[in-house]
């Protein structure tokens, strides 16, 4: 942490921080496209001879870009299928369908040598921070097995050195290298596990929930943390999480996922004041503000009823029986992702996709 | 400093006493590497129909708390070497056994943050909401099960009548956390103990919980305790506040007050450091180090080596949890904070 | 488990944080989880009791004439079991009566101990690995090698692990100790299989194998580095108490006459029983030697069971 605040001390000014933080985005070519993505867990009966009943669609046709230098958040509800998706871009389970993109090259049909180059471009972040890291490991043996399983990323003589580096990158003390993880907090954790996805020297992170297991004084730092190294190495990130609050404040970019679809995506002023799926609007009116102030002014949608089950999806729209909007064609008509037809025309912040037949914009965040 | 402001705790008098008072409350755990004094003093009260939160991080003692006043705390390793637990004015921690059980469900009942480990999965719903009124009212078997399906329908559990039958795993998240809060109303108990009620669930689920949760509070006047870290939750259902860091109680404030005007750094610190939903926002505020290690809590006051107001009188002596007052000396009711520097932090 | 104080923000900010007087830092011990589960072990008395047994068991087993100078092969029909034990003769070749081929009770005690320990720690060492093995692999790659390797470990669980063995030994004339070792190894290895692939499967669904995973980790580094150690600690509790059985079930072996040829408690207690009415000591001793043995390592096994355990803390 002192380092870190060191760190800013020294360059970032109260203006260098702001601008910082409107730099325009290079969009060129997106770093990673993904197309159609799909992930149908088989449903089996029997023991030895197994036949498959049916399938839970976990993710079922996700299309996004992720951009150089950008975040891209990802938010839903447990069981929307956000987690998957992180495990099928970091290639951890088989599309069943669809194409994933790195610049250019489909990761999910390559293997091997060609996958082992990809994956040191792409790393991940671990959501428990109790879990990710093995118990039986020192922090330098955890820090330094990218090196062991990537010789040529290191020389045998550095690494050491670049351990040592890397724990002070992100906050931690150098010397704590032959320590075990349980003697560390939560949050001392959760820095080692960054400095593992960092020891590559990636160009994307999936960070998946990476602060939902912390204490809120420490989610900050983190959080910090995590801005402060995407800058430093110009890290892409994908940010899968629950928290609404915590995704608006890193991404540029925010998708809303709902039962295995992406319901609605847009920068983060168009999704979190502009939203136009109403799926989008309830969940952004259930968050509990903290500010009592604001809780009589605020207009909230209460949904009735559970997220269906995935292995057994309503048809059209995926919300619709959860939905006040809900009319035939919602059950008849599975809506796409895009910019709806009455928005099309407009440059309001209204006009970004949204796969809702009865899109209109509907501000639930701000009060009066 | 005035004498007023060092002057001990005195829970606010009100006319027909609060309904569940702790005074002075400590526990210890007794651990192989040592003693872990997880609560330090701490008091608070509820009146009936009042909302209290406990807001702190973990190892702050707010659960620990809540487990001793239910009496539900494993002695050992846990002990209770001081403290009262008043409920309608009689000391918990004197009765015996016998009395406590007859307490427990029937005047006081607890909800915990994991409805799927709390119910018994080898049992129906209607079965265990039923087994209440078996034991405490020996209601029969049928007469049980319609209150049972009464319950469930009251908590807004659809087709309770085709459902009473199912087991706990056949019902969603946010369904069984139901089952939980009609297992608790089922007895029509005083004073309700939320541990986290909506911590394992998804943000839309979790607030029909909490408005559930709400309006039978409302309905049956009950006086309720909400344990939980989000600062959100407790702005849109608490009537008071007490923050808890270390073991003791850092800072107390009716919630409107609370969050325009803490009056204690860790309080100020916690409200900066959350995002906003309704704006993008600078870098985050974030309290640096970490939540102490309750075998070594640093001298003086516990946040002190996070804390940025921090002297030295901080490092050496205790901060007592005194009433905070305005500039002008203007009372401020039901506001407390154990800060040797509250006026700064409040006024400056 | 303790968790360290010590912050990031201290690196820099020792000042605010340590006094004078206070060391800057101090430096902690770094223990793992055996070094935590070493920790509790030491003050558990019945780790130690067990645990000295289980020495003295080896040093007699490994020279068992520092315990006795009497040939435990030596029969000396002049003194079979008419004559009694003479307990004033503490350690010598009479201390414990004769045998009614006028062997001494005690040597024999003595010299079994080596043919006991060696076929419980020799059984203990095939199952762990033969049966860890599979274990391994089943839990570890799942789908139909998990389904066809459980079918056969389930197989093998369904038949009676001593009704097998005897089977199995009956059809050796001569049993030496690796007959014996093997025959018992036969049928023990499904419980340590079970064990191992159960544990197999909690472990690789822990976030830090996927991490490995996702850094291109093969499976050898996967198996051995991550999982192995991880899932290790199960096997190693039942293999503790396994040690014992297996000492328990030779013996039987012995007894029945379908085990090792030579000197062994199950032997001597076999013979003792025939003469169980007139010399019940020549059956007492042997006993008491194997009851002790099998009991100290099922208390080590126990104690290391919840020292490893870290619920029980």
């Amino acid at each position: 942490m002192a380092d870190i605040d060191k760190g800013e001390a020294v360059d970032a000014t109260p203006d260098a921080a702001a601008a910082s933080l409107e730099k325009p985005l290079e969009r060129g070519e997106p770093i990673l496209q993904v197309r159609n993505l799909k992930k149908h867990f088989p449903l089996t009966q029997g023991v030895l001879f197994k036949r498959q009943i049916g399938a839970v669609k976990a993710v079922d046709g996700i299309s996004f870009d992720l951009y150089q230098g950008e975040t891209l958040g990802i938010v839903g509800e447990s069981g929307c299928g956000k987690s998957t998706v992180a495990k099928l871009l970091m290639n951890l389970e088989q599309a069943t369908e669809g194409e994933v993109f790195y610049k250019g090259q489909d990761i999910t049909k390559v293997s091997g040598r060609a996958m082992k180059a990809v994956r040191r471009n792409i790393q991940m972040v671990f959501q428990d921070p109790y879990t990710s890291l093995n118990p039986r490991m020192t922090v330098g043996d955890i820090i330094a097995e990218p090196f062991d399983i990537h010789p040529e990323a290191a020389p045998k003589g550095d690494r050491r050195r670049k351990v040592q580096e890397l724990l002070d990158v992100v906050g931690l003390n150098p010397e704590y290298i032959n320590r075990y993880p349980h003697q560390f907090s939560g949050g001392q954790r959760q820095r080692i596990g960054i400095a593992r996805g960092l020891a590559l020297n990636p160009e994307i992170i999936i960070c998946d929930e990476p602060v939902s297991a912390l204490d809120v004084s420490v989610q900050a730092q983190v959080i910090n943390l995590m801005e402060k190294l995407q800058d430093e190495f110009n890290l892409s990130y994908i940010f899968i999480a629950h928290d609404l609050s915590i995704v608006r404040h890193i991404s540029d970019r925010v998708g809303v996922m709902y039962l295995g679809k992406m319901a609605e995506i847009g920068t983060d002023t168009q999704i979190y004041d502009h939203p136009t799926h109403p799926y989008t609007q309830a969940l952004l009116s259930a968050v509990p503000v903290p500010d009592p102030e604001s809780r009589e002014g605020r207009e909230r949608i209460i949904l009735t009823g559970d997220v269906p089950s995935p292995a057994n999806p309503p048809s059209g729209c995926r919300f619709r029986t959860r939905c006040w909007k809900a009319q035939d064609k919602c059950a008849e008509e599975v809506p796409v992702l895009a910019v709806p037809e009455r928005f099309k025309s407009s440059d309001s912040p209204a006009a970004h996709e949204s796969a809702c037949h009865f899109a209109e914009e509907k501000n639930v965040v701000h009060t009066g | 400093m005035t004498t007023t402001q060092q002057a001990p705790f005195v829970p606010t008098p009100r006319a027909e006493g609060p309904l569940l008072e702790v005074r002075d409350l400590h526990v210890e755990f007794h651990t192989r590497d040592g003693v872990i004094r997880a609560v330090n003093g701490v008091n608070y009260s509820v009146s009936a129909g009042e909302t209290l939160a406990v807001l702190g991080e973990s190892g702050s003692g707010k659960s620990v708390t809540a487990q001793a006043i239910m009496g539900i705390l494993d002695m050992p390793p846990a002990k209770i070497p001081q403290g009262e637990i008043l409920f309608q004015g009689q000391d918990m921690l004197k009765m015996s056994a016998e009395e406590r059980r007859g307490l427990r469900g029937a005047k006081i009942a607890m909800i915990f943050q994991d409805a799927l480990s709390s119910l018994n999965p080898v049992l129906t719903v209607g079965y265990q909401l039923g087994e209440m009124f078996r034991v405490h009212q020996g209601l029969g078997k049928k007469e049980a099960k319609a209150k049972a399906i009464e319950l469930m329908d009251r908590v807004k559990i659809p087709a309770a009548a085709a459902r009473v039958n199912d087991f706990p795993h056949q019902f969603s998240g946010g369904m069984r956390q139901r089952i939980m809060i009609a297992m608790a109303l089922a007895l029509e108990p005083d004073l309700i103990i939320a541990d986290e009620p909506t911590t394992a669930l998804d943000v839309t689920v979790q607030a029909q919980v909490m408005d559930l949760l709400a309006e039978l509070q409302r309905e049956y006047n009950m006086g309720l305790i909400l344990i939980t870290h989000d600062l959100g939750v407790v702005a849109d259902v608490a009537d008071k506040i007490a923050v808890m860091y270390a073991g003791r109680i850092v800072e107390q404030a009716p919630v409107h007050e609370l969050y325009k005007r803490p009056a204690h750094p860790y309080t100020r610190g916690l409200l900066d450091s959350i995002p906003r939903l309704d704006q993008k926002g600078q870098e985050l505020f974030a309290i640096q180090g970490l939540p102490p290690n309750l075998l070594k809590v640093p001298t003086g006051c516990a946040f002190n080596p996070r804390c940025p107001m921090a002297q030295d009188i901080c490092r050496t002596d205790l901060p007592a949890l005194v009433e905070v007052s305005e500039q002008d000396g203007g009372v401020l009711p039901g506001r407390r904070s154990a800060c040797h520097f509250w006026k700064e932090t409040i006024h400056g | 488990m303790p968790e360290m104080t010590t912050t990031p923000a201290e690196k820099t900010t020792t000042t605010a944080t340590g006094g004078p007087g206070q060391p800057e830092q101090k430096p902690e011990k770094v223990r793992g989880l055996w070094g935590d589960a070493w920790r509790d072990l030491r003050t558990n008395w019945i780790f130690i009791v067990s645990a000295v047994l289980i020495v003295l068991l080896l040093v007699m087993a490994a020279f068992p004439s520092l315990f006795t100078d009497a040939d435990p092969a030596k029969a000396n029909l002049a003194k079979h079991y008419l004559q009694h034990p003479n307990y004033g003769h503490i350690f010598s070749a009479d201390w414990l009566g004769y045998d009614a081929q006028g062997r001494s009770v005690f040597a024999r005690a003595i010299y079994g101990t080596r043919a006991s320990l060696l076929v419980g720690a020799g059984t203990t060492l095939v199952v762990t690995v033969v049966g860890g093995l599979i274990g391994m692999i089943a839990g570890y790659f799942g789908g139909w090698v998990d389904a066809v390797l459980s079918r056969i470990t389930d197989m093998f669980f369904g038949i009676p692990f001593l009704l097998g063995t005897m089977v199995m030994l009956n059809s050796f004339p001569n049993r030496s100790i690796l007959t014996v070792i093997m025959a018992l190894s036969f049928f023990g290895w499904t419980q340590t299989a079970r064990v191992m692939r159960g544990a197999v499967i909690t472990v690789k669904s822990q976030d830090y194998v996927h991490a490995a995973k996702a850094l291109g980790a093969g499976t050898p580094r996967i198996l051995f580095r991550h999982v192995l150690p991880n899932a290790v600690a199960p096997v190693i509790v039942v293999a503790t108490i396994s040690l014992g059985i297996y000492i328990g079930a030779e013996a039987t072996l012995s007894f029945l006459g379908l085990g090792l040829n030579g000197v062994s408690w199950g032997n001597d207690i076999s013979d003792g029983g025939n003469s169980i009415r007139i010399a019940k000591f020549i059956m007492l001793y042997p006993s008491i030697m194997l009851s002790i043995t099998v009991l100290a390592f099922i208390m080590l096994g126990e104690a290391v069971r919840n020292a490893l355990d870290p619920k029980q803390r």
